[in-house]
């Protein structure tokens, strides 16, 4: 199979979706003449041309309203932030606007929208530039939060968010943008809402979604090789929950530990730890059991940074508490 | 050595080789990070100041200690032009303990409570309102002091800045807004996204009194920011300064330039803030060329200390993440 990149990925899913729609464009800052702050869409401009991608200014309040009106009125936006972190001007379009209207107007006014970019920390940004928003979104109905780890991924909950009639939030992540790996040439669309079991195992679920899979795989690695198999169920989508995956998957292992980026607080941590008690209580043979950031604003030094963050050996410790392994 | 008919000004053989040396040590301070930068001596981005330095020298000389003063995320020149010793932006830079922030800022986010210098702000335009909200302050407290908050060309697309810029004028708050034009915000030229190319406009709709100002020029970025601040401190709101200035370098260090030409580079480079001190201060027989080289040695030897200081100084301590985040004790979640 075909290997690239995950930022090629992403453009692939774009530009194939405005090919085949005319009402589909691409908005957001540096996205057209520099190709990308992160080169997701390079060579876009030159095969769309300006009125279908499109720089804005720094205004992301008032351009993401602009897409939502332009969603209300027969377009498809799919808006481009240089990174979530100033998404967070937007949130008021995102939330009071996208995500609320087709209820506001009693099913007259739907908006297709996609709005993606970057999430979370991406090395020594410090604290303005490091937040991973999910969770604030996830609690957002109306909303539908997909959070691609892989280019495979990427391309196929990209379409499919494209594709949809609400909505969408695209969680990427600049430090996953250069990563490799196999896409298919042909078209492929991957759901909304279904899960994706990474890795089969018996001795305990962990649930994770996002670029911090990647310390989850390696700490399943370092666990074989001491005997314990976990089952890694990448979410994929975070709202909505594939609740019937996680549930099964705890209700074979027996026991849970999520991990994630995101500050403890009121997470999808939190959220999961509830669903998997509530509907796997008799199944469990250990408390739900968490790996998290440091509840603070995210730290500039690399030492701090590191100690903020989940880490291999975090998550093998949660594993074998809830072994009681330790 | 140029030629020496003198120069005619109304500023002080102190003024212009004070602004030679400040404007040095950003300039040399700031060749030396990018330098330590591709070593990779140190994470994150890297916006430097390079070229723009005549805006902080010429501000710094026309406030007073007890103005406040706040910028965006190009921040390593305020600091220093305030007083602060560089070696504390290095210490920061690198992440240490001793740096500015604590090593928790990182090169966005420089403070220097000492000098009033309330950073360094990371999200385009967060500073605006803030900027003004330092002035509410002094104008509460019924102080003189004036507030004077720095924004890049690309920042007044923010639509805070509308919101501010009419609180400012209905409450006369003492507050200057700077934008450090340097045209470019990462790719996007001024033109690009506007319909009102001359900056100096965009408070019209306020009734704001503005002016563009030659940014490559201490002598007008001083006598404009005094215009300013006399206005503030007599009860009469805010100003707005379009300060025309230039980035040498890219926007940060990954920049590959391609939305620029190299001779705009180089006109705006000959018209460099530096040498045009340096040759008033020779074609006012202020200084040899041997004072001249001392100053240049003295900020060699400063920008040396800065990163003895910062390779030397200890990472934080992890306990240091719990630190500062709240006034007080507080109970953290840690599982
Ligand atoms: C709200 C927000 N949007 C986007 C960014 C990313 N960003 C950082 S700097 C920058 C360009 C700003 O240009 P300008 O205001 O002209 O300042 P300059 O870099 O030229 O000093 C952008 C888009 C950000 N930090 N915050
Ligand atoms: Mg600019």
């Amino acid at each position: 199979m075909r290997i690239i990149q995950y930022r090629e990925a992403l453009n692939e899913a774009m530009s194939e979706e405005m090919r085949r729609d005319e009402n589909v464009f691409l908005m957001g800052e540096e996205v057209a003449e520099y190709n990308g702050a992160y080169k997701v869409s390079q060579g876009m401009l030159d095969e769309f041309g300006a009125r279908r991608v499109i720089d804005t200014p720094i205004a992301e309040l008032g351009f993401s309203g602009i897409a939502v009106g332009a969603a209300m009125n027969g377009l498809r936006p799919i808006v481009e932030f240089m990174t979530w972190n100033f998404a967070v001007l937007a949130a008021d379009q995102i939330i009071n606007s996208a995500a609320k209207m087709l209820q506001m107007s009693g099913g007259a006014y739907n908006v297709p929208i996609v709005f993606r970019g970057g999430n979370g920390q991406a090395g020594q940004l410090a604290a303005t530039h490091s937040v991973a928003y999910e969770s604030f979104y996830a609690n957002v109905p109306g909303l539908k939060i997909v959070t691609p780890s892989n280019p495979y991924d990427a391309k196929g909950l990209l379409k499919s968010a494209i594709r949809d009639d609400n909505p969408v939030l695209v969680m990427e992540s600049e430090k996953i943008y250069g990563d490799k790996g196999e896409v298919p040439d042909g078209e492929y669309l991957i759901p909304i809402g279904k899960a994706n079991i990474t890795r089969q195992g018996t001795d305990c679920t962990i649930l994770t979604f996002g670029k911090i899979i990647k310390v989850v795989e390696e700490a399943a690695d370092e666990l074989a090789k001491e005997g314990i198999n976990v089952e890694v169920v990448d979410l994929r989508t975070i709202r909505p929950l594939d609740v019937e995956t996680i549930i099964n998957s705890v209700k074979k292992t027996n026991r849970c530990v999520v991990v994630e980026e995101a500050w403890p607080m009121a997470s999808l941590s939190s959220e999961l730890a509830y669903r998997v008690q509530k509907d796997a209580f008799d199944y469990l043979d250990a408390p739900v059991v968490r790996v998290t950031q440091s509840d603070t604003p995210f730290p500039f030094a690399k030492t701090l940074m590191e100690e903020a963050l989940p880490n291999v050996k975090r998550v093998m410790d949660a594993v074998k508490s809830v072994s009681y392994a330790l | 050595m140029p030629t020496k008919a003198p120069v005619k000004t109304k500023f002080s053989k102190k003024t212009y080789l004070h602004w030679y040396e400040s404007m040095q040590i950003m300039r040399k301070f700031e060749e030396k990070c990018a330098q330590l930068y591709l070593q990779q001596k140190f994470g994150g981005f890297l916006h430097l100041y390079i070229g723009q330095e005549a805006v902080v020298a010429g501000t710094v000389s026309a406030t007073k200690p007890s103005d406040k003063h706040m910028t965006a995320y190009r921040d390593h020149a305020h600091p220093i032009g305030l007083g602060m010793h560089p070696k504390y932006i290095m210490a920061e830079l690198y992440g240490r303990q001793t740096g500015c922030s604590k090593g928790k800022g990182g090169s966005m986010h420089m403070f220097d409570k000492d000098r009033n210098f309330m950073g360094g702000h990371g999200i385009v335009g967060a500073q605006i309102p803030m900027g003004a909200g330092l002035a509410f302050a002094e104008q509460y407290k019924g102080t003189k002091n004036v507030s004077v908050v720095s924004m890049g060309d690309g920042a007044v697309r923010q639509g805070a800045l509308h919101e501010t810029f009419n609180m400012a004028m209905k409450w006369k708050l003492p507050v200057v807004f700077v934008i450090e034009n340097n045209n470019y915000a990462m790719g996007t030229s001024v033109e690009r996204t506007t319909n009102v190319t001359d900056l100096s406009k965009i408070g019209d709709s306020y009734e704001m009194p503005s002016e563009a100002v030659n940014g490559m020029r201490c002598e007008d970025v001083h006598e404009a920011m005094e215009r300013a601040c006399d206005r503030a401190r007599a009860g009469e709101g805010p100003t707005l300064l379009d300060i025309r200035t230039y980035r040498y370098k890219g926007h940060s260090m990954s920049d590959p330039q391609k939305y620029r030409s190299k001779e705009e580079v180089a006109e705006f480079k000959s018209q460099d803030p530096i040498l045009s001190v340096l040759d008033t201060i020779y074609k006012n027989d202020w200084a040899t060329e041997k004072q001249i080289e001392n100053i240049d040695k003295r900020v060699k030897d400063l920008v040396l200390e800065c990163v003895k200081f910062a390779e030397e100084s200890p990472e934080p301590e992890a306990s240091e993440l719990y630190k500062d985040v709240y006034v007080g004790d507080y109970p953290y979640i840690t599982d």
